[in-house]
Formats: structure tokens, C-alpha cells, sequence
């Protein structure tokens, strides 16, 4: 028992060695609700017209956006740009070649960007880019340095500016600032980013729902056969003394 | 070993009790991987993506012409069939095997004389009922190979079926029943689509 | 006699049908002793069915191509109805066979089960784990990620630290000068029939010898030695069938509720099961930053990088990490102890055990740590412990006060 406790000991150790480990700027909580079905059908609009000109989501098909309580009328009247029927996934006409010869590489795809990256690290990248004269798209971010991607949404967020201080020798970034606002608030920018990273995580896995729920009617039926088993090993063990 | 030791007596109504609880809820438990298992093996979600309703236009066939579309991986003629060959069609009842499409080879909308919504457009898949051949297109009225009394229609190339205009059967070929009539609505005038049944039908 | 008596009889005549089942079941006499630790064994078979199951389902849909194999993934995830039910199936058994199968063979560390006569036993077992590695290792780089890509060109690149004939036998392993579409349809083919072939084989002689001589209990003493005068039935004996079936089935429907929290409310566990670098496809141009292998190779990884390359050669570290597995095989013959069950041993051998899971646990987590000079040190001190409980276990096995064995089996 003694030496449990001491594996148990260590084990408990390891995700605070782990935490300590790792670099990278704070990232921000991303206000995932995969139940807001709202929020999902803003985010849904916001990836078709931001993110899809130029990333595809090739295992993503149209018509599972009726899981996220619409027709497939409206999929294709709102959300359909680039396909023709609903069973279509989401793919791109840019060619892979030729993107990579504008941007320096290819846009990846997004289906499951959400779980490569995490949401937090999405919602805190597509809020974290700032003017720097030295790129060749005239943006970098805090969170992807030197990113190849141009700030796509700045019409919407505006352009921000670093704000700098002294860490030891060097200079880094200590917070953005809005040098010129764009058509919403910063408010109603994150609001609106919130809602694309929400869609993005729905996306990584859209079953990921039903999954949580048939998990509880597992357990619970694997609960009320531990009762019968239960019971049934306790009544033929008690001819071993 | 100490069984049934002590006096104490073993309850045989309980234990059989408990064995059939638990073979019961190990079969429900059974039952419940098996089913998605069994499931992942109907069309996926692609399949069916590929499998939908296709539209084809039919406003430029001329009389007397096929054209081949594609649903479902199979071909589906449609063909603009002419006055005289709906004519001719309707004299060799006698030579079909069910000339009145009794079996369901057909939706009920097309369960008529020309097998069609339209008189003159036949939409029929085009896979040979016997095993599977396409049959070709043998328009030609009292063609050599066929005969001088052929109407005109379809022949299989494998075992030989034949098939008049309306994709009904000869009798003493192999093919036992009439071509299947896909479900199908016009959209317009010359415009169909295949693979969904006729609104209010 | 009934009709289905008359059947078994018509059977029974060409196929033994009734005496094995009395052989391994109803007649198969295991201490009445067995306690939590001895769950293990029927869990692992149960994980292997499931795994055989859930891959060949797999199979149906995944893409064995390096230009399809990350998309039909995702294709089972989303189009294939319940895909993602036995994707998730497949790749927590993966990770829950080694938990299982670590705390069985703990289970043999701790009563002495490798000990005569389960000498071959031990050995079949040590066969099943290596076997089991070379299947996980082999089915990672299917899913063909990021992680899958470079876990096998790190692994594979071990290979070509051999002397001498290294280069080639990576080149061969291969089937091409990087990790490529004839790897991964290689890899594909050894994972889904030649290695679960030899798994099922092993797993049978495995048992085969278990029924042969017996199994062991938390005491370490033969229950055959005390015989019923008349029946000749061991007393410290109950029947497999029905007494450990049922007790079986509540440990079954426990891992179960484990396994299926795991599948349906983490299946990636926070990135130990299913890495989080593994969603972005192999790109071989690009290496991700930091990368480790899976939990369950890292106590080997650490091991491996904890040994210094010597006359410009990896090989050292290579010959560590092998010796640190081929060592088990020889367990049965560098324990003399006077007893085998760890309730009888003396304080050194607890001690030493002690000492050995605690290195065992730390090399696992420093391999999932990037290589750093303190983790370098510790790794370095925990793989000296563990070859020291190998090496210097004839010595203090022999030495340790060991307390007399019971006649009969306790509690």
C-alpha cells in the first residue's frame, strides 16, 4: 500500500513538471459552447466567408451543418459558396502550388485545425496580429511569429500596434494596442472570433456531442450491470471459505 | 476445497436468478457494440453525398434518341421516344411477360402503358435484370439480327434479353422481370431529376 | 437422454470438446487466493479481442496510402456511421492494453509468478509484450500525422546505429531513403495480420503453459502440494468456472467503465493517448518541435537518450535500450530467493522493487520531457537502477531475511 501511494505521489507530480515545461506566450480561454447553436451558425458564416477562400476543410461536407440546427436550404443559400450540392465537403479552388508560391506555404486545412492547435491557441492567434513593416504581408502575431497568413479579419478587428518593454537585454511585446479601429469594437471583434473558434472546435469533430451524451447512457448501463455482477459473484463466492 | 460447507444451503433459485440477469444484460451489452459495428458498414456519409438525386437535362434529346446519365454509379437512359414507336409499342402485349407492370419493377406514377410521367420520355436504369448487363439501344424497326418483327427496344449482349421501348420483357429470354423505373420528378419542362419521387405522387 | 446430451456425446467423440472445457474451466483448480492484481490477465485478453474486432472494421474504410491515409481517418471519424466510436475504441485499447498489461506483469515483480516452474510462462509473456510493442509502434504511423511520421523515422534511424550493416537495414526496413508510402503499406500489412497472428499464437502457448503447471497466488506456494486425499483436488483450490468467471466479469464491467469514460469524455487524454500533433498530416519537410514517443515506449526512450553516444556512434544507447528488455527473459534465473511472494520476502527485496517502479515511472515521464542536463542526470540515475534490480538481483535475493512461507494459502 505504502509504495501506491508513493506511485500515486509522483504520479500527481507529473502535470506540474509538465505545466513548468512549457513555453510561449499566456494564451486566452476560448468561449467554447458547442450547445450555443447560435454562436455556432455566426462562426460557421464567419469561416465560409473569411476562411474558405483560401483554406480548405476537405473532410468536412456542407450538409453537417444540419447538426447545428439548420436546413440544408439554408446551408445552401447562406453557406454555400464554392459547392454545388450540400454532400459536397469543403474544398478550395486554389491551387496548393501556386498558394504556396504567394504565401510561402500552402494554407493548411482546417477540419481539424481545432484539435492540432487547440481552441484556446486559435481564438488567442486570430486576436493576436499587429502591424510590422519588416513582413512581407506588413502583419505578424505574437502567438505564430513570423506567420505566413496576412490578418484576414483586420477590415473587421482594425490594425494593432505592440507596445514594448524590457525584459533583461532584449525588448518584447507586452500587450497590442488599436492604432487605427476597424468597423466593430475590439469587444465585438473578440465576440465574433469567439464564435469562429467556437465552430472551428465544432468542426474538429463534429460527433464530439453525441459522444458526451451516449457516454452517460454507457456508463449508466455499465453502472446497473456492476449491480448485477455484483451481486452475482457474492452469491457464488460464498461457498469458498 | 469447502463447498457447501457449514450448513449452509446453497439458494439454486437465486443463482439461476442472477445468471439470467446477467446472460440478459450481457446480451443487451452484446447487442450494443455489435450494432454500431454493424452500422459503420452501411453507405457512409460520402457514399450517400455521391449516391443523391442528380438533374439531367432532357430538353435536347431529339425524337427518337437515348441519353445516359449516371445515378448511383449506374446509367439511367432516358429516351425521347417518337409517336410511331409509342404506337408500335402498344401492339405486342401479347409477346410480354408483364405487359401491364405488375411487378413493382416501377413507382406507382409510372405504372401505366408507357412505364412514364410523360408518354414519350422513358427514364429507366439501364442494367439488364437477368444479371446485370447494360442492354443496348436497338431502335431499328425489324432489324436483320433481331428479326422482321422487332419493334424496336432493348437487346442484352450477354444472354441475349430483350426489352421493347417501354423496357418490358419478351417472354423466352432470361431476363425474368421488366427494367427498373428510377424514382424521378420534372423540375421543369426539360428538366428531370433522378433518385426522388414525383411531388404528390 | 436429451437431444442435446446425444450432441455433445456425436462431438465428443471427434472433438474434445467436454474435457477441455473441464481442462480450462470447470475443472482448472485456482487458488482461492487470487486477489485485485490478478484481474489483469483476463482484462488483456479481453483488450486484444477488442482490438482485433475494432480493427478489422478498421480496415474496412482506412486508406493504406500516404496520399489518403490522414483523410480516410478523418473519413472514419465523420462519414462512416459510429466511425468514430471505433476509431476512439481502437486507439484507447491501444493505450489501456499497456496500462493492463504493465500492472499484470507488475502482478509477476510482486509474487514471484516468473519463478519454476512458470519459467516459460514468464518468457511467453515477455514475447507477448515485445510483440505488443512492435504492434503499437507499428500501427501509429497509419493514422499518418505528424507524430506517426517522425515517432518512425526516430525509431527506424535506431536501426541504422547498428555497426556496419545499420545504414542498409534502416534502407530495408524502410523500403525507401525516408519514411514513405512503401513504409506505411509495409507497416500496414505487418499490423493488421502478421503481428496479431503472433500475438493470438503467443497468448495461447501463454495460457497453454498457465494450465500446464498451474497458477501462482499472492502467497507464492503451490497449491498442489495439498491435495484432497480422495478427490485428489487441490484444497486450497476452487473450480475456474463458475467461482473466477463471475469474479472476472465484475473486473471486466469496472475497466469497461474506465475505458468508455476514457472513450467518450477523453479519448485524446489531455494528449497522451492521441497527440495533439498527430491532427496535423506528415509533412516531411517539417519536424514538429518537441517530439516524444507514446507513454508507454517513453520508459525505453528515456533510456536510450540517457546513454552518451561513445566513439561517435549512437549504438550504446540502442544496446541499453534492447538489454533493458532482454533482461527480463532472464528474471526466472537472477532471483534465488527463498520465496516468491513479496509477502515473504525480506526488506531488501521490497525495497529494491520499491526502488525499480519508482525508476521505472521516472524514466517514463523524463521520456516525454525534452531532453534537458538535469533530466539527462536523473534519466541517467534511473536507468542505473534499473539495471542494477536485474544485475545485482542474485546477490541481495540471496542475502534478504526472508519470513517462512504458510503451509495453506491466507486470506
Amino acid at each position: 500500500m505504502k509504495r501506491l501511494k508513493k506511485i500515486l505521489f509522483l504520479l500527481a507530480a507529473v502535470p506540474v513538471i509538465a505545466c513548468a515545461s512549457e513555453g510561449g506566450p499566456p494564451l486566452d480561454k476560448a468561449p467554447v459552447n458547442l450547445s450555443d447553436h447560435a454562436s455556432l451558425q455566426r462562426g460557421a458564416r464567419i469561416f465560409v466567408n473569411y476562411c474558405l477562400n483560401c483554406h480548405s476543410a476537405a473532410s468536412m461536407r456542407y450538409s453537417r451543418m444540419q447538426d447545428l440546427g439548420l436546413t440544408e436550404d439554408q446551408i445552401k443559400e447562406n453557406l454555400m459558396f464554392a459547392a454545388e450540392k450540400p454532400g459536397e465537403t469543403m474544398t478550395v479552388a486554389m491551387d496548393k502550388k501556386e498558394a504556396k508560391g504567394w504565401f510561402g506555404s500552402a494554407p493548411p486545412d482546417l477540419s481539424v485545425i481545432a484539435r492540432a492547435r487547440g481552441s484556446d491557441w486559435l481564438y488567442t492567434y486570430l486576436r493576436s496580429f499587429y502591424r510590422d513593416d519588416s513582413r512581407p504581408t506588413g502583419w505578424n502575431n505574437v502567438v505564430f511569429d513570423k506567420v505566413a497568413m496576412p490578418h484576414v479579419l483586420w477590415s473587421l478587428q482594425g490594425e494593432m500596434v505592440p507596445v514594448m518593454k524590457k525584459e533583461g537585454e532584449h525588448e518584447v511585446i507586452e500587450r497590442l494596442e488599436l492604432a487605427k479601429p476597424g468597423s466593430v469594437t475590439l469587444a465585438e471583434y473578440d465576440a465574433m472570433v469567439g464564435d469562429l473558434v467556437n465552430y472551428l472546435t465544432w468542426m474538429g469533430e463534429p460527433a464530439q456531442l453525441e459522444r458526451k451524451q451516449l457516454g452517460l447512457i454507457v456508463l449508466a448501463f455499465l453502472a446497473f450491470f456492476f449491480v448485477v455482477v455484483y451481486y452475482l459473484k457474492k452469491e457464488f463466492w460464498k461457498d469458498v471459505h | 476445497m469447502s463447498q457447501e460447507a457449514d450448513g449452509q444451503k446453497v439458494d439454486t433459485r437465486k443463482r439461476k436468478f442472477l445468471i439470467a440477469a446477467t446472460s440478459a444484460v450481457g446480451g443487451v451489452a452484446v447487442a450494443g457494440v455489435a450494432v454500431p459495428l454493424v452500422m459503420s458498414m452501411l453507405p457512409s456519409a460520402r457514399a450517400k453525398a455521391a449516391g443523391a438525386p442528380v438533374e439531367v437535362d432532357i430538353s435536347k434529346i431529339e425524337p427518337g434518341m437515348l441519353l445516359t446519365a449516371e445515378w448511383r454509379g449506374k446509367p439511367v437512359w432516358v429516351v425521347n421516344r417518337t409517336k410511331e414507336m409509342l404506337d408500335l409499342m402498344a401492339k405486342h402485349n401479347d409477346k410480354l411477360v408483364d405487359p401491364n407492370s405488375e411487378q413493382p419493377q416501377q413507382p406507382e406514377y409510372c405504372k401505366n402503358a408507357t412505364r412514364s410521367i410523360k408518354p414519350e420520355f422513358l427514364v429507366v436504369v439501364g442494367i439488364c435484370t437477368h444479371l446485370g448487363c447494360s442492354p443496348t439501344y436497338r431502335k431499328e424497326v425489324g432489324a436483320e439480327d433481331l428479326g422482321a418483327d422487332w419493334p424496336g427496344g432493348f437487346l442484352c449482349p450477354c444472354h441475349g434479353s430483350r426489352f421493347d421501348l417501354a423496357a418490358r420483357v419478351f417472354k423466352n429470354v432470361p431476363a425474368p422481370t421488366n427494367l427498373v423505373i428510377p424514382p424521378h420528378q420534372y423540375l421543369s419542362a426539360g428538366k428531370i431529376q433522378i433518385g426522388v419521387d414525383a411531388k404528390g405522387a | 437422454m436429451s437431444a442435446l446430451q446425444k450432441m455433445m456425446g456425436w462431438v465428443d467423440d471427434r472433438f474434445p470438446l467436454t474435457a477441455t472445457y473441464k481442462a480450462h474451466l470447470s475443472e482448472y483448480y485456482a487458488p482461492k487466493n487470487f486477489n485485485f492484481w490478478y484481474f489483469f490477465g483476463s482484462l488483456a485478453l479481453l483488450v486484444l479481442v477488442m482490438q482485433i474486432v475494432t480493427g478489422i472494421f478498421l480496415t474496412m474504410n482506412y486508406k493504406p496510402d500516404s496520399m489518403l491515409a490522414f483523410a480516410s481517418v478523418e473519413y472514419i471519424m465523420r462519414d462512416v456511421d459510429w466511425g468514430w466510436l471505433i476509431r476512439y475504441m481502437h486507439s484507447t485499447g491501444a493505450s489501456m492494453f499497456f496500462v493492463v498489461v504493465y500492472l499484470h506483469m507488475f502482478r509477476g515483480l510482486m509474487y514471484g509468478s516468473y519463478r519454476k516452474p512458470r519459467e516459460l510462462i514468464w518468457i511467453f509473456g515477455v514475447l507477448i509484450y515485445l510483440a505488443l510493442m512492435a504492434e503499437a509502434f507499428l500501427g501509429y504511423l497509419l493514422p499518418w500525422g505528424q507524430m506517426s511520421y517522425w515517432g518512425a523515422q526516430v525509431i527506424v534511424n535506431l536501426f541504422s546505429a547498428v555497426p556496419f550493416v545499420g545504414e542498409d537495414l534502416s534502407l530495408w526496413i524502410r523500403g525507401d531513403y525516408v519514411i514513405s508510402d512503401a513504409t506505411l503499406n509495409r507497416f500496414f500489412a505487418f499490423h493488421v495480420i502478421a503481428l496479431p497472428l503472433v500475438l493470438i499464437a503467443l497468448v495461447a502457448v501463454h495460457l497453454v503453459a498457465l494450465h500446464e503447471v498451474g497458477s501462482n497466488n499472492p502467497d507464492g506456494i503451490e497449491i498442489k502440494k495439498k491435495k484432497d486425499p480422495v478427490t485428489h483436488i487441490p484444497l486450497d483450490g476452487i473450480p475456474f468456472h463458475p467461482y473466477y468467471t463471475v469474479k472476472d466479469i465484475v473486473g471486466v464491467i469496472v475497466f469497461l467503465m474506465v475505458f468508455s469514460a476514457i472513450v467518450f469524455f477523453g479519448p485524446t487524454m489531455g494528449g497522451y493517448f492521441l497527440e495533439s500533433n498527430n491532427f496535423i498530416p506528415a509533412d516531411p519537410l517539417k519536424t514538429p518541435p518537441h517530439i516524444a514517443p507514446l507513454w508507454y515506449f517513453t520508459p525505453f526512450y528515456a533510456i536510450l537518450r540517457a546513454v552518451p553516444p561513445m566513439f561517435g556512434s549512437q549504438f550504446p544507447g540502442v544496446v541499453a535500450m534492447g538489454l533493458s528488455i532482454v533482461l527480463l527473459f532472464f528474471l526466472p534465473w537472477l532471483d534465488r530467493g527463498k520465496v516468491k511472494s513479496i509477502r515473504y520476502r525480506g526488506p531488501i527485496y521490497k525495497f529494491a522493487l520499491a526502488l525499480f517502479i519508482v525508476a521505472f515511472v521516472g524514466l517514463g515521464y523524463l521520456g516525454l520531457l525534452p531532453p534537458s542536463p538535469v533530466a539527462t542526470i536523473l534519466a541517467q540515475t534511473f536507468s542505473v537502477i534499473y539495471f542494477l534490480f536485474f544485475l545485482l538481483m542474485p546477490w541481495y535475493t540471496s542475502i534478504d531475511k526472508t519470513k517462512p512461507e504458510p503451509e495453506r494459502v491466507t486470506g
